[in-house]
């Protein structure tokens, strides 16, 4: 057996596989889920109801979603570049860093004036948390994969010797948590009395952002030509590594924007529970999108959907929302196959 | 012909829309040279590779020596006698000829008593067909000739009787394919078959006794040799009369690059050479001796340990692609998948790489793609790209029409000078006839080309004055009419480069 690629898929072939792949992802889940002696199908039921079928669930999905949208932009916009950045949830705790080391109180400023400060120098932090391996990179051609891997372990670490230490809250009563953000420094909520804040706002407006980045400037373009093929585009003229930093910039502040959404829009303060792995499964909402900023948002909300449908749902019926993970990997797994089998048919000896 | 020892009967092979391989019959008698003639894409190594086994023909039969071959097993091939040579050597640089040989063909098991065996076997079969092989060099050391030699005495080791070469005199100067063709007369007269895979002519003519001719995947001809010509040949593998280039005679102007005894890290070793306005500079070589390191230099991509590099009057030693193109410097690179293009990325996409910088494209980091595609629309237009529309990514197009891209690309610079890299490898005669008159209306407008080329016919051809690149040296050039291609061949051996002459082959 062997693959064969295929000249121009057709139209039907590029919807009909992903289609597939979604059908196949609830056909695996099910028979887990008849494993734990549920019904399939009033489980996945649940699991609308508990991400979309009331409008707390909704915004509930909307919120989990945010910063994903932020991850996932990070994600997507360095593997463009074929810059493999897997420490996305390290630049986000950096940006969470930077947030209440300026949101705290150091700044006295009016809430028109902090909010774009704070989201500066989250986006400074978390680039800044890129831009050494990506030095690495280019300079010395140490793999990306390994160091923003192993950098998420070392600024988790910081970020708990900083939560003992000199970020630690005076009244806390022990806890290793930073102070609260002053108001000032909280992102509005988008709806009296809900959790869904204006970082949702911001994350439609960065994804938005890097859709005219990709399409329309010169720096998409680049990082496009340096992803395909970097010894043409340095040919051609282009300042590959350079670009490549550039790359590792954008990409790093996003992650770090994702720190600052959490803290000034949602939890508050820093603690070590921040992220959930938001890091790693922005790697995913990026793959399941394309790489496409726009359809990041969309996989955003579908995995967050998942998780936020999947806890509701184990509530009710005795199966572990460890489904949620479950799907979210068949997911990727599925995505990634039946794309493959758009671009290339099996061809039997 | 004497008897029949290979039968190919109707062979066909299908990649999706393409039909490589159209009902292809032909045998070959022992004893005998045939050759494969026909341009790139012709569909000669799709036959060979189902003919060894690589590929599984949709159709059609194999028989060597009388017996049916299992398609599908370059071990069957093996055993029923067919050896293959291929463009590429596969020898392990590392280990001795010897070792190279026993490779894959003895069995692991006490190798010092097998070593001895196989050493004798060697040493034999080399005096029998007259290959003189040290076994114990390793082929690191070796020339290009004789790695091919000890490709052929591994084919022979295999007890080969019927042997393929693949397009076997690229790597080799002049005097080694000669001392080629002699071995292969020699391999003959002891009853061997050989399959002569080329697309070059002159060879094709010179060391064949029958010449099958392939377009398009079509056996459309067969001649003996001595029957047909030079002319009769080409018009067959093009399908068309085709006319050799004119090069008209002219003054040539100022001095446009001056290249002086530079040395590189990756290959140049003291090396000068100076091009003028309105003159096709020819730099003929065997390839792997410093061209790519000229072309690197020359295209902003390496900088020279010492020496200078002087384009338009100006230093130009540290100057970098980008500065290249702004110099309107057109530079066509060697290797057209691996620099040349972004396969992956549209024709528009590609066609503007080289100019995307500039403000008409480019207006504070907002590309301009409504002009961009114009841009590329005019080029496709005025080169004859064929192509769905410049939204088509370029790994669809045809190697012929991606250096059209490239030359559409580059030319659209309006160069004063230009980089050749091998400007017309794995095109057919016709991209050929085309790349060739683009860079003569080039020189016609005054502008300076470096032709860097393995094809001497090429450069004889197209340039007025020839050099010759050895070991990262270049010879001083001479005129196309003072040179002749026996006085070319000692060149590129090595003759005349002081202590290269030691080493020439």
């Amino acid at each position: 057996m062997r693959l064969e690629p295929r000249e121009a898929p057709s139209l039907a072939l590029t919807l009909a596989y992903p289609t597939l792949a979604i059908l196949a992802v609830f056909v695996f889940a099910g028979i887990l889920v008849s494993f734990s002696g549920a019904n399939p199908f009033s489980v996945f039921t649940l699991v609308l109801k508990g991400a979309a079928g009331s409008q707390f669930a909704l915004f509930e999905t909307l919120t989990r979603a945010t910063p994903l949208i932020f991850t996932g932009l990070a994600a997507a916009v360095a593997f463009r570049a074929k810059l493999w950045n897997i420490g996305a949830e390290a630049q986000l705790y950096m940006g969470a860093v930077a947030t209440v080391v300026f949101g705290t109180g150091l700044l006295p400023l009016p809430a028109p004036l902090l909010i774009p400060i704070l989201m500066i120098v989250a986006a400074i932090a978390g680039a800044l948390t890129l831009l050494g391996p990506a030095f690495l990179k280019v300079r010395f051609g140490v793999d990306e994969v390994v160091t923003t891997l192993l950098l998420n372990f070392i600024i988790v670490l910081f970020v708990s010797l900083l939560l003992e230490g000199p970020l630690k809250d005076p009244m806390g009563l022990g806890w290793p948590q930073t102070k609260k953000v002053i108001a000032e420094a909280q992102l509005p909520k988008l709806i009296q009395g809900k959790r869904l804040h204006a970082g949702f706002i911001l994350a439609l407006i960065a994804a938005f952002a890097v859709w005219i980045i990709n399409a329309r400037m010169a720096l998409g373009y680049e990082m496009k030509a340096v992803g395909f093929n970097p010894r043409a585009a340095r040919f051609a003229g282009m300042k590959v590594d350079r670009i490549m930093l550039k790359t590792a910039l954008l990409s790093g502040g996003l992650a770090g924007l994702a720190g600052l959404s959490e803290v000034a829009g949602l939890k508050g303060n820093l603690t070590l529970d921040l992220s959930p792995g938001f890091g790693y499964a922005g790697i995913v909402v990026a793959m399941l999108a394309l790489l496409h900023p726009l359809g990041v948002v969309a996989a955003a909300i579908f995995v967050a959907g998942i998780f936020v449908g999947a806890d509701a749902m184990s509530r009710q019926a005795q199966v572990p929302s460890y489904i949620a993970q479950v799907m979210v990997a068949a997911a990727l797994l599925a995505m990634v196959t039946a794309l493959m089998f758009t671009r290339y048919r099996i061809r039997w000896k | 012909m004497t008897d029949t020892v290979l039968h190919l009967d109707r062979i066909s092979k299908r990649f999706g829309a393409l039909l490589a391989n159209d009902a292809i019959s032909f045998a070959v008698g022992r004893g005998e040279i045939v050759a494969l003639l026909g341009e790139n894409g012709a569909g000669k190594t799709t036959l060979m590779n189902i003919l060894f086994g690589h590929y599984v023909a949709d159709d059609g039969s194999i028989s060597v020596f009388g017996k049916p071959l299992p398609a599908g097993q370059p071990h069957a091939a093996i055993a029923a006698g067919v050896g293959m040579v291929h463009q590429h050597f596969t020898l392990a640089d590392n280990l001795t000829v010897l070792d190279n040989i026993m490779l894959g063909t003895e069995k692991l098991w006490r190798p010092a008593a097998r070593k001895a065996q196989a050493r004798q076997r060697l040493t034999r079969l080399a005096q029998d067909f007259g290959l003189a092989i040290e076994p114990d060099r390793t082929v690191a050391a070796l020339s290009v000739g004789e790695r091919q030699r000890v490709e052929i005495l591994k084919a022979l080791y295999r007890e080969a009787r019927i042997l393929i070469l693949d397009e076997p005199t690229a790597v080799l100067t002049p005097q080694e394919s000669q001392s080629l063709f002699a071995t292969l007369k020699k391999l003959t007269a002891q009853g061997l078959s050989i399959i002569f895979i080329s697309h070059k002519l002159n060879e094709v003519l010179s060391v064949s006794d029958r010449i099958l001719v392939l377009r398009a995947g079509k056996l459309v001809a067969e001649r003996k040799t001595r029957e047909t010509n030079r002319q009769e040949l080409a018009e067959l593998m093009v399908g068309r009369p085709i006319a050799e280039p004119k090069v008209e005679p002219q003054p040539c102007g100022e001095v446009h690059i001056e290249i002086r005894s530079v040395t590189t890290s990756d290959g140049l070793d003291q090396a000068s050479l100076t091009l003028h306005g309105g003159e096709i500079m020819g730099l003929a070589g065997v390839s792997g001796n410093g061209q790519t390191a000229l072309a690197n230099l020359l295209s902003g991509l390496s900088r020279q340990a010492s020496g200078s590099l002087h384009i338009f009057g100006q230093d130009a030693g540290n100057w970098t692609p980008d500065r290249m193109t702004i110099e309107r410097i057109a530079r066509i690179p060697e290797d057209r998948h691996a620099e040349g293009l972004i396969a992956d990325m549209s024709v528009t996409e590609n066609v503007i790489a080289e100019l995307y910088r500039d403000p008409s494209l480019n207006r504070h980091g907002f590309l301009d793609w409504g002009k961009a595609h114009e841009f590329a629309k005019a080029i496709i237009k005025r080169f004859e790209v064929k192509c769905p529309s410049p939204q088509a990514r370029v790994r669809l197009l045809s190697g012929g029409n991606m250096q059209k891209l490239i030359l559409g690309r580059t030319l659209s610079l309006d160069p004063r000078f230009i980089l050749a890299c091998q400007p017309a490898r794995g095109l057919d005669i016709g991209a050929v006839t085309y790349v060739h008159q683009r860079l003569l209306a080039a020189r016609k407008a005054q502008a300076s080309v470096l032709l860097i080329s393995d094809d001497l016919d090429e450069i004889l051809a197209l340039a007025d004055r020839i050099a010759v690149i050895y070991r990262g040296r270049i010879s001083a050039p001479e005129p196309r009419k003072a040179v002749t291609i026996k006085e070319l061949g000692l060149k590129m051996a090595g003759h005349g480069f002081g202590e290269g002459e030691a080493h020439a082959a």
